[in-house]
Formats: C-alpha cells, sequence, structure tokens
C-alpha cells in the first residue's frame, strides 16, 4: 500500500506541472497584468511601468517566463505579485486558513446532518421523515449556492434590524471577522470569529448536506437489503445494535471517500460562499488573481489547490482499502 | 385434413404466445412511466421550454426593451415587475431561462460525447493508453473553470457556446471515469471476446458492444449533466465570468440583483424559482431514468 501511495504522488507531479503549465500559458497570454497602472489618471510615468514589466518579467516572453516561475519555486518562492505590497508565500497560506476554517466547520455540519438524516430516511424507508428528507435532500440539490448565500444574508441583516437598534446585531453578514475590536480579549476574539462564521457554513452545509444525504440514505438501503443484516437478525440480535453495530458502520464507508473528495474540491472552490460574505480565503484569491492576472498568484493557488486535491483523492482511495477489505491496492 | 391440421396448429401458437415480447427500450420506457415524479418532472422540464422560446416570441416586450415605468412591483402589466432602468422582468427572466436551458443541454451534449470516447478508449485499450487518458483527466479536473473562462473570454466574445464548450470539456474529465469504470467491468465479458475472435476491429467493438452497453449509465449521467450545466452557468455567470452584459441569463440577473433584494425583491427571487425549478425537475428525471435502468437500485426488500 505504500509503495501505491508513493507512486500515485509521484505521478501526481507530472499531473501538476502540465496543469500549471496549461492554466500559465492561457491567463499569461489573455490579458495586461499592468491594464491599471496604464490607465490612471495623471498618467503613470513610463519609468515606473517599464520597471513594473522588469520586476514581473514582462519584458520576456511568456513560456521564458514560466521557466523562471519554476526556478523561482525550486528556491520556495512564488514569485512576484501584481501588487506590490503583497506578498504570495505568505498570503497563499493566510487565505488557506481562513478557507479551512470555513470548510472545515461548514463539512463537519454537514457530515452530522446528512448521517443523521440519511440513516433515518432509509431505516424508514417510504414513511413521512423518509419523504421529507428526500424533498429537502433535492430541493437544497437544486438550489443555486449563491441564491441560498444571498438570502441567508438578507435573513440575516433581517433579524438584525428586527429590534429597531442599529447597534445590535445577532449575525455578521460580512467579512470573517472585525477589522476593529473594542476589547480585543481572548473571549471577544474567539466570539468575534464565531459569529462571523454561522451564516457562511450554514449556507455551504447545507448546499452540502444535500448530496450526501441521498449518498448515505442509498448506502444505508443497500446494507439494510445485504444477507449478513438479515442473519444478524435472524440470530435475535436487538434492532437498535444491528443497526449501530452492522449496518451503520458498513454504510459509513461510501461516505469517507465522497467527503475526502469533496473536501478537496472545496478547498479551492468555496469561491461562491467566500464572495458574498466578504471572505479573505482561497476562492477570493483565485477570482483576484484571474481578474488581475496576477498569474504568479493564480499559480500559487493552483498549486495548493491541486496538491490538496491529488492528496485527498489518494487519501480516498487508500481510506476505502483500509475501511473495506474487499479492496486492496497493489 | 392437413391443412386443417395446420391452421389448427396455428391458432394453437398465436394462442400460447399471449405476452407479448418487449424490447429493451420498451420496457426501460415503461418502467419510467410508472415513475409519476419523473414523468411529471419530465412535462415541467419540456412545458419550462416551451415557455422560455414561446412565451417570449408572445411577450409584448422584448428583453432589450426600456420601458417608462423603472423599479415597479409586480402587476397586471409587469408580472414580473421591472428593474431599475425599467426593463420587464418577465422578458428578461424568459431570456435568461433560454440561455441557461440552451448551456446546460449544450453542456450535457458536449460533456457526454467527449466523455465517453474519452473513458471508454481508455477503458478498452488499458496499460498505457489507460493511464495516460486518465492522467489527462487529472489534468483537466484541477483546472479552475474561473480561470479558463476568464481567459477564454476575449476568444469567443463570451458567447453562450463559448461557456457551454468551457463547462462542458472541463465535466467532460468526471464523465470519462466514470464511463472507464463500466467499460473496465464490459471488456472481461464473453461477448466482447466473443466479438474479438470473430475478428471485429476496435473501433467496431467500442462503437457496437461497448457504448452501447454503458447507455445506462450514460443517459443517467447526461441527464444530470443538465442540472450540473444549469447551476455551473449560472454560478459562473454570477461571478462574471460567464454570459455578459447586454445578453441575460439567470444568473447573471441575481447577481445584478444582489444589491437589491430588500427594495426590489421581484428581481431576484424570479430568476433564482426558474433555476431551482429546473435543476430539480433534472434531477427527478435523472432519478427515474436511474430507476429504469436499474430497478435493483432503488426498490430493495426488508
Amino acid at each position: 500500500m505504500i509503495a501505491y501511495a508513493i507512486r500515485r504522488l509521484l505521478i501526481s507531479i507530472p499531473v501538476l506541472i502540465v496543469s500549471s503549465f496549461l492554466v500559465f500559458a492561457m491567463i499569461a497570454n489573455s490579458g495586461d497584468p499592468l491594464e491599471a497602472l496604464r490607465v490612471t489618471n495623471p498618467p503613470t510615468p513610463p519609468e515606473t511601468i517599464a520597471l513594473e514589466a522588469k520586476r514581473l518579467y514582462l519584458d520576456l516572453p511568456w513560456y521564458e517566463r514560466y521557466w523562471v516561475w519554476m526556478n523561482n519555486l525550486w528556491h520556495g518562492e512564488f514569485g512576484p505579485s501584481v501588487n506590490v505590497r503583497e506578498n504570495i508565500n505568505t498570503e497563499v497560506w493566510t487565505r488557506l486558513g481562513v478557507t479551512l476554517r470555513l470548510v472545515l466547520v461548514a463539512m463537519l455540519l454537514a457530515l452530522i446532518l446528512a448521517i443523521v438524516a440519511g440513516v433515518t430516511a432509509a431505516v424508514k424507508q417510504y414513511s413521512k421523515t423518509d419523504y421529507t428528507v428526500t424533498f429537502f435532500g433535492f430541493l437544497f440539490l437544486a438550489t443555486p449556492t449563491f441564491w441560498l448565500a444571498i438570502l441567508l444574508k438578507e435573513a440575516g441583516i433581517t433579524l438584525n434590524q428586527i429590534d429597531g437598534d442599529p447597534e445590535s446585531r445577532m449575525f455578521y453578514t460580512y467579512g470573517d471577522r472585525s477589522v476593529f475590536l473594542d476589547d480585543p480579549t481572548w473571549w471577544n476574539k474567539f466570539t468575534d470569529v464565531a459569529g462571523h462564521m454561522i451564516l457562511p457554513t450554514v449556507s455551504l452545509a447545507l448546499i452540502t448536506f444535500a448530496s450526501w444525504s441521498r449518498f448515505q440514505r442509498s448506502s444505508m438501503l443497500e446494507v439494510l437489503g445485504s444477507d449478513y443484516i438479515r442473519l444478524a437478525r435472524a440470530k435475535g440480535l436487538r434492532w437498535r445494535k444491528v443497526l449501530t453495530k452492522h449496518a451503520l458502520r458498513t454504510a459509513l464507508i461510501p461516505l469517507t471517500t465522497v467527503t475526502a473528495i469533496d473536501f478537496a474540491g472545496l478547498i479551492g472552490g468555496a469561491v461562491i460562499t467566500e464572495t458574498i460574505f466578504g471572505w479573505a480565503g482561497m476562492g477570493q484569491y483565485l477570482i483576484d488573481s484571474v481578474t488581475t492576472r496576477d498569474v504568479y498568484a493564480l499559480m500559487a493557488w493552483l498549486l495548493v489547490a491541486g496538491a490538496i486535491v491529488v492528496l485527498f483523492n489518494l487519501i480516498a482511495d487508500l481510506l476505502y482499502g483500509v475501511l473495506d477489505p474487499r479492496i486492496r491496492h497493489d | 385434413m392437413t391443412k386443417q391440421l395446420e391452421t389448427v396448429n396455428k391458432a394453437d401458437t398465436v394462442a400460447e404466445f399471449t405476452v407479448k415480447e418487449r424490447s429493451q427500450l420498451r420496457i426501460i420506457v415503461t418502467r419510467f412511466l410508472r415513475h409519476r415524479l419523473a414523468v411529471a418532472s419530465l412535462i415541467t422540464f419540456l412545458l419550462l421550454i416551451v415557455v422560455a422560446y414561446g412565451g417570449a416570441a408572445l411577450w409584448k416586450y422584448a428583453y432589450t426593451d426600456i420601458t417608462p415605468d423603472n423599479s415597479q412591483p409586480p402587476s397586471l402589466a409587469h408580472p414580473f415587475g421591472t428593474d431599475g432602468i425599467g426593463h420587464d422582468n418577465l422578458a428578461q427572466v424568459l431570456r435568461g431561462l433560454q440561455q441557461s436551458i440552451k448551456i446546460a443541454l449544450m453542456v450535457a451534449l458536449i460533456a457526454t460525447v467527449i466523455g465517453t470516447t474519452w473513458g471508454a478508449t481508455a477503458g478498452y485499450f488499458g496499460r498505457r493508453v489507460d493511464n495516460l487518458l486518465m492522467r489527462l483527466a487529472d489534468v483537466v479536473i484541477i483546472l479552475p473553470a474561473i480561470a479558463v473562462a476568464a481567459a477564454l473570454a476575449s476568444v469567443g466574445q463570451g458567447s453562450w457556446f463559448t461557456i457551454a464548450l468551457i463547462i462542458g470539456v472541463l465535466a467532460s474529465a468526471s464523465v470519462s471515469r466514470v464511463i472507464r469504470g463500466v467499460v473496465l467491468s464490459l471488456r472481461e465479458q464473453d461477448f466482447i471476446e466473443a466479438a474479438r475472435a470473430l475478428g471485429a476491429s476496435d473501433f467496431r467493438i467500442i462503437a457496437r458492444h461497448l457504448v452501447p452497453n454503458t447507455m445506462g449509465p450514460l443517459i443517467v449521467n447526461a441527464t444530470i449533466l443538465v442540472a450540473v450545466g444549469i447551476l455551473a452557468e449560472t454560478a459562473l455567470s454570477f461571478l462574471g465570468f460567464g454570459v455578459r452584459e447586454p445578453d441575460v441569463s439567470l444568473g447573471l440577473l441575481i447577481n445584478q440583483a444582489e444589491g437589491a433584494v430588500r427594495t426590489r425583491p421581484w428581481l431576484f427571487y424570479s430568476p433564482g424559482v426558474f433555476i431551482i425549478l429546473i435543476a430539480l425537475s433534472i434531477n427527478f428525471i435523472g432519478d427515474g431514468l436511474r430507476d429504469a435502468f436499474d430497478p435493483r437500485q432503488t426498490r430493495v426488500r426488508q
């Protein structure tokens, strides 16, 4: 299994290189990163523009710029950002932390919801509970993330205004933390950050929960219909014990792999939730770097997000092998 | 005498086969029709298409028309209200519906055709070819749609087809994985061996034997892809990387209404409800099709 894992990780290196090359080629050739400097009023002196171009290696053809980037990367540098004040290395890790905070909590919430809902729906198939869970699963599956997020945000604002006092608020609807705190004690900081998390995590969790609960329901149904469950019941084991010890354990296996893969996808892609709630996370970084044609920042995003996708796909496959002894990797 | 006997025999045979022979397609259609929710969803979806195209043609305002009534709440003259400039919101939503459905169907078509060819080739040839094609799938899956859409925005002038092509090609990588999995298990079966023994070419085996046998998962996948396409397109348009002004898409409409949820809620809710309606009906159709192709999956005996 270790040999298999190492082989998979080695294969992923050329995969990351090829996709970074493709994205670099596309973005480097599709716009001018110094556009903003050229249209300022009063006009930016040409020497400044020339210096900026030099700093960003724009005097080289794009494929040479890619090579320069690879060289920088070899020395642990992600390269110069279009934004002079920004250091890509520190920026990307800070943002990864912000996104992780959002995604981890949202996934945990979604996971608990999905398992409870999915298992209940399967055990009581074709009951009212089942239909309710199925209905909401399908509804959230069909709801656009951005629409739900705006809806929750507006609901939050309405609830904040309900008591007529503009100073008080229950929900924070913008940013991942307050810019300024009156009394920055440890506890105040914590509640401030937690308060900012409520709406974004709930909206992300509801969307994620939808497909997971469907998934959990069908895997639980499959297990409940299998012979060994019938045997367990025939032996006279209590139903509750059969459910928790025999059925649930097996039925959780498929969800673990789905969780691992979806988690990886969300790290680079909680784009919409971050945009609407104004979180400076990875998704915002992707949008910002694409719109400003900040190709080195985009490359840093791609490497981090891509590496996580590769890693978690591998973890998903390995987990499957560990949890289900019928599957072996060699 | 012999003649009489013959007629009797014939009558016997007719009587014997009262159970009609049913084709595979027939069975699937019957099973699908039994799924009431799926049939209702299919009708809803078809109605939505009719409303999007027929309604837009019949409605008195075009989506580009600017009426003197701006920021009007829903009324008889403007059932969905108007926006800040004076566009009739119903005309805009209908146009958005057309664009979004068109893109979603094209996404499903592109992703299915490319993904099936890709996956079937990889699964059938195995080894080197498989390895290469699946690593290519890994590469494509990592590509961020936003970056690709932004880079190609200037190429296709942001037309609906460019957007469909981008989403479709990116989605085809995951389709190829699904189809590859199915083909891998089919490849080892006897009828493929038999076809090979008869001297069928690789292309013939893939096109005549493997692809038709993946039809079940393929059609279900294509249906789900329509829903994926709608959600991906509206999300891209919402973020400003999809359909652009002056054209209209449901996602773009929601983007423009984001700042006015409080003051002009009709602009925000109407496109959203249509996205949900389409995606919901597509998902139910997909569910019905899945049951029709593979009844084992849902009817579990307890």
